[in-house]
């Protein structure tokens, strides 16, 4: 079986696997990292979205092999020392989920939109996520929720902080 | 589903590959992107016995300008393709196709080499490829060819490539001055393939249409050149009436399936109005 070392969520670590394990499995049942699920066979669907060196790839069509070397986050590994990442934020505050299936597929290709487009119109939000699917919420709350994290996340990081520090204050 | 077992392989260069092509024997299959085989792995469709990962040959991703053709690595990404210079000026055709395939996730993924040699009929690029005359390069051990794109698509998701073959690069000739193109693809829901779709470029000249190319997508087992339509617009003035009595040849030859999108039927009407959508607006230059 051919070793690995990935860099998952900021950790190292270095397995022997299958060539026919799929990265989203490697994730799942090898690290414990549930939070990634799946929902189709056939790279349709979207939920099993992670970033790897930073672009959003559908890990059900990835081999843990090709992810060898490379750095890999799940939405566990989003947010720092507990805090929410803006964009699970806007999620929660504009209602983007139902049964919450496709969210963390949702929460990531949103990220990657953002990377390229930090201020995108409702048209180019629904482009970007064409390729997950939501059974549930009708897109509706999905797309204000990626417009209100990009207002946040295009704000510089003092005023965030000012903000937060306030509301956090009774 | 998991997929059957295999072994695998990641060669460093191009010689190792297809070295390793070459050892593996028939039943090994060149891994690139993944965005295809790993599903049809999955679905228990393919059972190679062995994958040649071709991803981390650097070389194989490059896209460079040949003078008048810009030479694509076979490995060059969906995302890369679609924002590189080269491609946007000279060939914008390819560019304007390659962000109609599937969705963002797929396209950092999947390769433009990969959408050729997997010669889906459905596929966006392949008629694209058709159109613009390109030229695959493919290598094996025992040596380079060139497969010009008329003779690469061969039949239902089969291509001219040999097993122990590797292809490289894509080489496609710039559309220079006076040169305007258009895909039109139809599909039903975003991130669809496209039920009907026409790759057309036209050169015009002094309101005229001088040349003309177009290539359709899904009206057969392989992509077709609409070569009635080719020839029944070159030397016409440019008029809404030109292009729509040349669209009303764009089904001639074509075998289109029939599926859960559309009969036959309806592909020759698709084939026929898009035809004429899309020279209008490849001529619109
Ligand atoms: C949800 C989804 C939607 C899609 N929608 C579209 C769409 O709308 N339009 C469209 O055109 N495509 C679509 N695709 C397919 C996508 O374009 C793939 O990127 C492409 O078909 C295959 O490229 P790949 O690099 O992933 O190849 P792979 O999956 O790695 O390989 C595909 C086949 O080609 C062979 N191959 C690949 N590279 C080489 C090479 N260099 N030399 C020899 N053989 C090679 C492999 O052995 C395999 O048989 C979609 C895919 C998915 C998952
Ligand atoms: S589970 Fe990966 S795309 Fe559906
Ligand atoms: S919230 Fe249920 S699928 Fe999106």
């Amino acid at each position: 079986m051919p070793p690995i070392r990935v860099e998952v969520d900021g950790a190292t670590y270095e397995d022997d696997v299958e060539p026919r394990l799929l990265l989203v499995h490697y994730l799942r049942d090898r690290l414990g990292k549930v939070g990634t699920p799946v929902g189709c066979d056939t790279g349709n669907c979207g939920a099993c979205t992670v970033l790897m060196d930073g672009l959003s790839v559908k890990s059900c069509s990835v081999l843990a092999v090709q992810a060898d070397g490379h750095d890999v986050t799940t939405v566990e590994g989003l947010g720092a020392g507990g805090a929410e990442h803006p964009m699970q934020r806007a999620f929660h505050e504009e209602h983007a989920l139902q049964c919450g299936y496709c969210t963390p597929g949702m929460i990531m290709a949103s990220i990657d939109l953002l990377r390229e487009n930090a201020d995108p119109s409702e048209a180019e939000i629904r482009d970007g996520l064409e390729g997950n699917l939501c059974r549930c919420t009708g897109y509706q709350n999905i797309v204000r929720a990626v417009r209100r994290a990009a207002g946040e996340m295009r704000r510089p990081a003092e005023e965030r902080a000012t903000a937060e520090e306030r509301e956090a204050t009774p | 589903m998991i997929s059957a077992t295999f072994a695998y392989v990641r060669p460093g260069s191009v010689d190792e590959a297809v070295s390793a092509l070459a050892d593996a024997g028939e039943d090994a299959k060149v891994l690139a992107g993944g965005q295809s085989l790993t599903p049809l792995l999955r679905l228990r469709l393919a059972y190679p016995d062995a994958l040649v990962d071709v991803g981390r040959i650097d070389e194989l991703r490059e896209i460079r300008d040949e003078g008048d053709a810009v030479r694509i690595g076979a490995m060059a990404t969906h995302h890369q393709v679609l924002r590189d210079p080269l491609v946007n000026e000279h060939l914008p055709l390819i560019a304007q196709a390659t962000a109609t395939v599937a969705d963002p996730a797929v396209r950092h993924r999947g390769t433009f080499g990969g959408s050729l040699a997997h010669a889906d009929p459905a596929g966006d690029l392949p008629a694209v490829a058709l159109a613009l005359d390109a030229v695959l390069v493919a290598r094996s051990v025992r040596g380079e060819r060139e497969i010009p794109a008329a003779d690469f698509f061969v039949d239902w998701m089969t291509s001219a490539l040999e097993p122990d073959e590797l292809l490289t690069a894509i080489r496609v000739p710039k559309l220079g001055p006076g040169w305007g193109s258009h895909y039109w693809k139809f599909h039903r829901t975003a991130q669809a393939w496209a039920i009907v779709g026409v790759a057309c470029a036209v050169r015009r000249e002094r309101g005229a249409i001088e040349d003309a190319r177009v290539a359709l997508t899904n009206m057969g087992p392989r992509p077709v050149r609409a070569r009635a339509v080719e020839r029944f617009i070159e030397g016409r003035s440019v008029s809404e009436d030109a292009f729509r009595s040349a669209g009303a040849h764009a089904a001639e030859g074509t075998e289109p399936p029939g599926d859960l999108h559309g009969s036959p039927e309806y592909r020759t009407h698709l084939a026929k109005v898009l035809t004429t959508r899309a020279l209008t607006a490849a001529a619109a230059v």
